[in-house]
């Protein structure tokens, strides 16, 4: 099942985890400010959190490894700043909102940009093609910051139909996640109605209506799976995007997530809590980039061949 | 006539056809170029905020910190023409000397992507082989991460530099740039005038670099013109969240991000520095689609 | 006397496009019977391929227009007047059609077992059990080995020459009485494209299927053809069986083909060539669409479009000529 390209990807993301892994633990231990560094301005009880964690009377390459051992353990470590909290809890304690979040937008951008580039797909040219285009541009061009208070003044501010800030209720939940998720309904659209109008072009689709197949089964049985390729793609990348983007988003509607504590830790300069959410990021974007290359081997029966 | 005597045809010889007008490659993608409208448009509006932003001091009706405390969070009116904030500064001057800093950032930044780019895609290029196709699959792998947290966790280290800033912002752009360029090493190298060349006693190396340049300039010219407004929109981002440009300096993200907090009493504040934004980027994106568009015949069209 | 299976009658089908209007086929008419092969022959841009895939209702209208005429399946059905749906239904069922590039023609994320067996599910209503048997039993009649093993295959995974067996295969199982083939071998080399003319030789044989064989190879209409139709700029120039066209040729168009065709067997010496183009269809003038090349043209021909000569056992030409100059 093209296990030999699969292995080749993995074959690299490992070691480039690893190496990143290693910057991290060297940041760390040589963190300007920090309480390995010649300043003294870290707590008494930090500080015994941390030599105690990070064994700093030992060699090395003995921290080392019992960095990596405590990693591999899910460990990252205790936080420069909250004297009894590792970083660990202080992670769980945001993911899931940021988690949710994320979800939701995401569930947005693949239902309007599916739904809006198979409509302009079909309707090539047409009212229904280059409406959605051209609002798709937007998405594309416009920061998530600009998109996203442009959303809450003529929504909140001046019709006043949803709340402002924060996440209580469903209501809540709206705006962040529609601000989040435009971007990418935006390239969704795009990638769809293009991969969609290129299949539709190919002689096979000639073919499959010579064979006297109605629009419908050429659409969702010849069409789709070739189609939707791109979009299958780009899942990878908008992972990656949406998970920046939160940073901005959980910070312009006050959202308790992981985005928003991640930028406050790094304005504070809690450097394990930095460099833990950030390992934590990449190793998320690591997986799923693995799992959408393995949907999209799956998808196409001629990758097996590379 | 040479040709009408080489065949033997039936019927009419040959009427001699007009040649067809020559244009140069540059000559042909200007003239495409100039067709697409929104292309030009960009074009122009980067042009008039270029000439602006380079006589900023002289353009600008106030002071970037001359505050008036008796007119603050004013609406735009003949005297400001974009309004006060909440220090009764002008955010026109403001928008001119933000927007000067944020495409100022995005240029140099793209400018180092660009310089990163081609040393590692040239090098594998270059050497070929296994390494090359090691590094190949490292950018692979390495196009997935945010590189916004990389820069992120350098702000938080080094500290809030601005040189630091545009290096940092270019080394998540070489990517794409590096591809490019490698792809063009290759092909070069591939190309049977590289061995009639080397048989008269040219060195590789000095073939390939006469004729990387002239090649290559096209598709990095194309993605540089893309790499700013990226570029821009990430410093933006970092200064809307203020790990960006430091105080005293403001970019346009940090003059959005004031805006936010004022929205609900002085929208202009966070519209007017948010269109100056959209429109650059717009601006950006759309001479770089075209540029792409014209200098690439063959490019599918969505 | 065979059975009518398509008559074509002053077919005319036109492309309104911006510049003009583009008259494709212009009063078209042929006849094909039962177990017979009609080979449609022309250059680029005849309107050859586009007469079949308009009447069969394959290209977008509007650009395309159907004018006037009547395509007449069978003896009783006009295809022309069908609706959409019933043109779907008659498409795949009881009129194929193979194409000519067999890597781009079939679906290449589906398995060639599964886009066998659609039109047999979907014309034929047979069980998904049923319909893997008639396309196992497709697939082994156009000689692919291991029928089992190449149900489960991807098109990738097959040559070009097995590609076109396997759109013949899809073609054939609906047991079409016609069957349209746009140039399936021209994408093939030649040893391959002996064995494909082969097979459909003698399909044609086993079931008396017709079959429509465009091409502008005029070495494969000699190897396969009973019937030929000669067409210049969406026009018949020529049309009678194969013997005729080839030995008696009446037209000045189909006497400069054969000219031009490179032959091992005769010294040709500078292979000729038909000099000029083909003409632009949206400015079509009046006469004969030939005339700008023709080597024995008269003032007459560009002023009327000719009528047809008739010659004997229904050869026909349309020249204002008697006949070829020697």
């Amino acid at each position: 099942m093209g296990l030999g390209y699969l292995v080749k990807r993995l074959a690299v993301m490992v070691p480039v985890f690893l190496l990143v892994v290693t910057l991290v633990f060297f940041m760390i231990r040589f963190a300007p400010g920090g309480p390995f560094s010649g300043e003294r301005n870290v707590s008494p009880e930090i500080l015994r959190n941390l030599n105690a964690k990070y064994h700093l009377d030992k060699p090395l390459m003995e921290q080392y490894f019992s960095y990596l051992s405590d990693l591999s353990r899910g460990d990252l470590g205790p936080s420069f700043k909250y004297a009894n909290r590792t970083v660990n809890q202080l992670i769980a304690e945001s993911f899931p909102v940021s988690l949710e979040l994320g979800a939701i937008a995401l569930m947005w951008a693949l239902a309007i940009g599916l739904f809006a580039g198979g409509i302009a797909s079909m309707k090539p040219n047409s009212f229904w093609d280059y409406v959605p285009m051209s609002f798709s541009i937007l998405g594309i061009c416009l920061p998530t910051f600009v998109i996203g208070p442009l959303l809450v003044l003529v929504f909140a501010v001046w019709l006043e139909w949803l709340p402002v800030a924060g996440w209580n209720s469903w209501e809540d939940r709206i705006l962040p996640s529609l601000t989040l998720g435009f971007a990418y309904a935006a390239f969704i659209s795009r990638l769809t109605r293009g991969g969609l109008l290129e299949i539709r072009n190919q002689d096979f689709i000639r073919t499959a209506r010579a064979k006297g197949l109605s629009e419908t089964r050429i659409l969702v049985v010849h069409s789709l799976r070739g189609g939707l390729l791109p979009v299958v793609s780009y899942m990878g990348p908008a992972l990656a995007g949406i998970v920046s983007g939160a940073l901005v988003t959980e910070t312009i509607f006050n959202i308790p997530g992981l985005g928003r504590f991640f930028i406050q830790s790094a304005v504070n300069r809690d450097y394990t809590v930095v460099m833990g959410t950030a390992l934590l990021y990449f190793a998320l974007i690591f997986v799923c980039n693995f799992f959408v290359d393995v949907a999209y081997a799956l998808l196409d029966p001629r990758v097996k061949y590379e | 006539m040479s040709r009408a005597s080489a065949i033997q045809t039936i019927g009419i010889p040959l009427q001699p056809e007009p040649a067809p007008k020559g244009h140069s490659l540059w000559g042909d993608a200007f003239l495409r170029l100039r067709k697409n409208k929104l292309a030009v448009t960009g074009l122009l509006f980067l042009l008039v905020e270029c000439a602006v932003f380079a006589f900023t001091p002289w353009v600008a009706p106030y002071g970037f910190e001359t505050q008036d405390l008796s007119n603050t969070l004013a609406a735009p009116s003949a005297l400001h023409w974009f309004g006060t904030d909440t220090l009764g500064r002008d955010l026109f001057t403001r928008v001119l000397y933000g927007g000067r800093i944020s495409l100022l950032v995005g240029v140099l930044a793209s400018l180092v992507s660009v310089l990163i780019g081609v040393l590692y895609g040239a090098t594998a290029g270059f050497i070929g082989g296994k390494l090359d196709s090691l590094m190949m699959r490292v950018v692979d792998v390495l196009y997935a991460l945010p590189f916004i947290f990389l820069v992120i966790i350098l702000m938080v280290y080094f500290g809030r530099n601005i040189v630091l800033l545009f290096i940092a912002l270019g080394f998540t752009q070489w990517l794409t740039m590096a591809r490019i360029v490698r792809g063009q090493v290759i092909s070069l190298r591939q190309k049977e005038y590289v061995d009639a060349a080397r048989t008269m006693g040219v060195t590789q190396f000095r073939i390939v670099l006469r004729h990387l340049i002239p090649n290559s300039l096209g598709p990095v010219i194309v993605y540089l013109t893309l790499t700013v407004p990226t570029v821009v929109l990430e410093e933006a981002f970092l200064s809307f969240l203020g790990l960006g440009v430091q105080a005293p300096m403001a970019s346009l993200g940090t003059l959005i991000s004031g805006g936010v907090e004022v929205m609900e009493i002085a929208p202009w504040l966070l519209l007017f520095p948010a269109a100056a934004l959209s429109l650059t980027l717009f601006s950006l994106n759309f001479l770089g689609d075209g540029l792409r568009d014209a200098l690439d015949p063959k490019g599918a069209k969505d | 006397m065979a059975k009518t299976v398509l008559e074509v009658r002053n077919f005319q089908a036109f492309f309104h496009t911006r510049r003009g209007i583009v008259r494709a086929v212009d009063n078209v008419s042929f006849k094909v019977h039962e177990g017979e092969t009609l080979g449609v022959v022309g250059e680029s841009g005849s309107g050859k391929t586009v007469c079949q895939l308009s009447y069969l209702r394959l290209l977008p209208e509007p650009p395309l227009r159907i004018h006037s005429g009547e395509v007449i399946l069978n003896g009783s059905l006009d295809l022309l007047k069908q609706a959409p749906s019933g043109m779907r239904k008659i498409r795949g069922s009881q009129v194929s059609m193979i194409f000519q590039e067999p890597m781009t023609s079939l679906n290449p994320y589906m398995t060639v077992g599964s886009q066998i067996m659609e039109p047999l599910r979907i014309h034929l209503k047979l069980s998904r059990k049923d319909a893997a048997i008639e396309a196992a039993k497709a697939l082994d009649r156009v000689g692919i080995a291991d029928v089992k093993a190449a149900l489960g295959r991807y098109p990738h995974e097959f040559s070009g020459g097995m590609r076109q067996r396997v759109m013949i295969a899809m073609a054939l199982t609906t047991k079409p009485k016609l069957l349209i083939a746009d140039e399936p071998t021209t994408a093939l080399d030649v040893t391959v494209q002996a064995q494909i003319l082969d097979l459909l030789r003698s399909i044609q044989q086993e079931t008396g299927m017709a079959i429509v064989f465009i091409t502008h190879d005029l070495g494969v209409v000699a190897s396969i053809a009973h019937e030929v139709v000669v067409m210049y700029a969406g026009k018949v120039m020529e049309r009678g069986n194969a013997e005729q066209l080839f030995y008696q040729t009446q037209h000045p168009y189909t006497h400069a083909l054969l000219q031009s065709t490179p032959r091992i067997d005769i010294n040709q010496g500078k292979l000729p060539a038909i000099g000029g183009t083909p003409p632009d269809l949206s400015r079509l003038e009046q006469g004969c669409p030939f005339v700008g090349r023709c080597a024995h043209k008269r003032a007459i021909c560009e002023g009327t479009f000719p009528e047809a000569k008739l010659y004997p056992a229904g050869h026909e030409a349309y020249c204002h000529l008697e006949g070829l100059p020697a």
